[in-house]
């Protein structure tokens, strides 16, 4: 950013604009700090036009070759653990499709493993028209370097235009290396996507500041235009198995310099239940709680919903309940059709890992909690008060089915 | 033995409110602090210092006041800690911050390890260890839980997984990025931060690293910030009044009337 000292008045009203607090005001003067990000917050804030934005030069990173146009496809990463294809491709199959639709272009999916050639099909149900197939024993369960030497090989071969991967575990660690290697930009965790209908770019929409703020970014010059996509997000599509498509075959010989890590055992610890992402009800709780007991009046009335038992982070924190239940920025992200929250404030970092779900319940002492902002029903009461009650009439009401 | 802790200074999220009349953010009196998980990198290190001896050297990259982070750094006990600041630096996404790291580190000469945290709190990427990597063209091993330095120059650990865990081995160098799983970190004794003042951080400047000024800083970022907002979510949220039992009667009511009680008409 730039400020055009004839033009600022020192007024100050960019100050209070900027998350980053990159903007001082210097003998009455607005001046940029080193810590501005050019995110363009602070652009309307100014009354005078005193502010203006750096343009990119379009003379970034020369290594890449500057030309958007013959780079087309929506490519999704098509992870799979053990022959089975992990469920955020097929929300990402579901966002590409739109993507793609609106770019008038084809969807693929990029499918490397050992002995994975059936899971194509399923690929095509979700919408995939292309599979991209590299089979290898080497290839047979994930590791970051053959991975991304594969996955370097079939971009620079067949140049797409968007290439997304889930933001889960291994998304998180191949994404950034793959991006690097291919010389191109990369977001992470992006929770929107779309088409910029004017530039026919990506737009690239993800939490930062611990959900407290939201950036849209863009790559506009380097291509494939890359994203990581948080699971949960996005809608898949119902499946069609009448749908077939075009399998791609590649081989390729892996260097062994991309083996240099050996995968020695693998340990599975006991699987958890909870699994929030998929629950259709969900009760949580809060700092409001007060402690491992107030745990037991929620699991109460869960059991009588059917619902499975979620936390805030504040909860999880002082150790009433453990990790696998935090929903938020840091825990899961979640969409049930029916969500209860209990003592539960609000925190941006809750919001963001429960804001879309079908329809919020809040439970506060507090009647300012900002979680009744985007609740559809509020008690404002003490939840040790509130639960008992709920789960007496919950059980009558069950006696009378 | 030679270590490379790359760390990030960072506001405190947890501190960050939002003013409710203006939806936007309070920083004001939000401390910065040094990334959490890169803390535990740099307890690391120290530890694999403490055990079999190695000099350890801690790099971030950020404005001048990121040398609080680094002094902390030294008060912990690292033996050297370097300051990449500059406003060509300045505006990096993570593709010319792990570029303008990578040139640091290459400047530096050999070593055998570079650690950093697995993401930074106020960005929640996880992408500067992994890219890092890529540019030294090393291992990289992300959330690591254990590590254990084994005699033939290998190195095995246990990585973290949705579900368990992983036992790797991976030949020196290499990147690791870690999780607070793997240690405690060590406060700064009052020595160390008499030392540290002592000593102070060494600052480089866009002139003393080999950077091509095209690859660096907002210049050298394929991505670019388009626009921030704060997140809206609002509801109209219909708050039910009455006694205790009143509202929740008339919750169970509108459950019922959506079909949410689905487990009870089962």
């Amino acid at each position: 950013m730039h400020i055009n000292p004839e033009l600022c008045t020192g007024c100050k009203a960019c100050l209070r604009r900027c998350p980053f607090e990159a903007i001082e005001i210097v003998d009455k003067k607005a001046r940029i700090k080193e810590t501005c990000t050019n995110c363009g917050a602070c652009l309307d804030s100014c009354k005078f036009g005193a502010i203006e934005k750096e343009e990119d030069t379009g003379h970034t990173a020369p290594q890449f070759k500057p030309s958007p146009e013959s780079y087309e496809g929506i490519w999704i990463f098509a992870e799979q653990h053990r022959g089975r294809l992990a469920e955020v491709v097929r929300e990402l199959l579901g966002a590409a499709q739109d993507l793609a639709t609106q770019r008038q272009t084809y969807v693929a999916a990029a499918l490397l493993g050992h002995e994975v050639s059936l899971l194509a099909d399923e690929l095509f149900a979700y919408g995939a028209d292309r599979v991209y197939l590299v089979e290898h024993h080497e290839l047979a369960s994930y590791r970051t370097e053959p991975y991304t030497f594969v996955l370097a090989k079939l971009v620079e071969e067949f140049k797409p235009e968007i290439f997304l991967l889930g933001a889960t575990p291994l998304g998180r660690d191949l994404a950034p290396r793959l991006a690097r290697r291919v010389g191109t930009g990369l977001t992470a965790d992006c929770t929107e996507l779309a088409i910029d209908p004017e530039e026919k770019i990506l737009l690239q929409t993800r939490p930062a500041f611990g959900g407290n703020l939201m950036a849209t970014i863009t790559c506009p010059h380097h291509r494939p235009q890359m994203a990581t996509v948080r699971p949960g997000v996005m809608r898949k599509k119902e499946p069609d198995y009448s749908r077939t498509g075009e399998v791609v075959r590649r081989s390729y010989e892996i260097p062994s310099k991309c083996l240099r890590t050996k995968v020695l055992e693998v340990i599975e610890e006991a699987r958890t239940t909870v699994n929030l992402e998929e629950a259709e009800i969900i009760i949580a709780g809060g700092r409001g709680l007060g402690g491992p007991e107030g745990f037991k009046k929620l699991e109460e009335v869960a059991k009588l919903l059917g619902a499975t038992v979620g936390a805030s982070r504040a909860a999880v924190d002082a150790g009433w309940i453990s990790r696998d239940h935090q929903v938020g920025q840091t825990g899961k992200t979640v969409k049930p059709k029916l969500y209860i929250a209990c003592g539960i404030s609000g925190a941006i970092q809750h919001l963001a890992g429960m804001q879309n779900s079908g329809c919020i319940v809040a439970i506060n002492t507090d009647p300012e909690a900002p979680i009744f902002k985007v609740a559809d029903y509020g008690i404002v009461g003490d939840v040790h008060e509130v639960l008992p009650i709920l789960a007496q009439k919950l059980r009558s009401l069950q006696l009378a089915y | 033995m030679r270590i490379i802790v790359c760390i990030k200074q960072v506001p405190d999220t947890t501190e960050v409110r939002i003013d409710p009349r203006t939806g936007t953010l309070i920083r004001t009196g939000v401390p910065s602090i040094i990334n959490p998980e890169d803390r535990h990198a740099l307890e690391a290190a120290l530890t694999i210092k403490d055990q079999c001896g190695a000099e350890v050297i801690a790099l971030s990259m950020g404005p001048p006041q990121a040398e609080d982070a680094l002094l902390e750094a030294l008060a912990m006990g690292v033996d050297r800690a370097i300051l990449l600041t500059d406003r060509a630096f300045a505006g990096a996404d993570t593709a010319a911050t792990s570029y303008t790291l990578a040139q640091a580190i290459k400047q530096l000469g050999p070593y055998d390890l570079v650690l950093t945290g697995r993401q930074a709190i106020d960005g929640d990427t996880a992408q500067v260890g992994p890219q890092l990597a890529e540019l030294l063209d090393i291992p990289q091993v992300t959330y690591v839980q254990k590590i254990e330095l084994l005699s033939d120059g290998t190195c095995r650990l246990q990585r973290a997984l949705e579900r368990g865990y992983e036992i790797v081995e991976t030949r020196l160098p290499a990147l690791f990025t870690v999780i607070k799983e793997l240690n405690t970190p060590r406060y700064p004794s009052i020595r160390g931060i008499m030392r540290a003042l002592r000593q102070g951080v060494t600052v480089w400047t866009a002139n003393d690293v080999p950077v091509d000024p095209n690859l660096i800083g907002l210049k050298g970022s394929p991505t670019q910030v388009q626009r921030t907002f704060v997140p809206e979510h609002k509801r109209n949220c219909v708050m039910l009044k009455g006694s205790l039992d009143e509202v929740t009667t008339a919750l169970v009511e509108e459950l019922k009337e959506r079909r949410l009680l689905k487990a009870l008409a089962t």
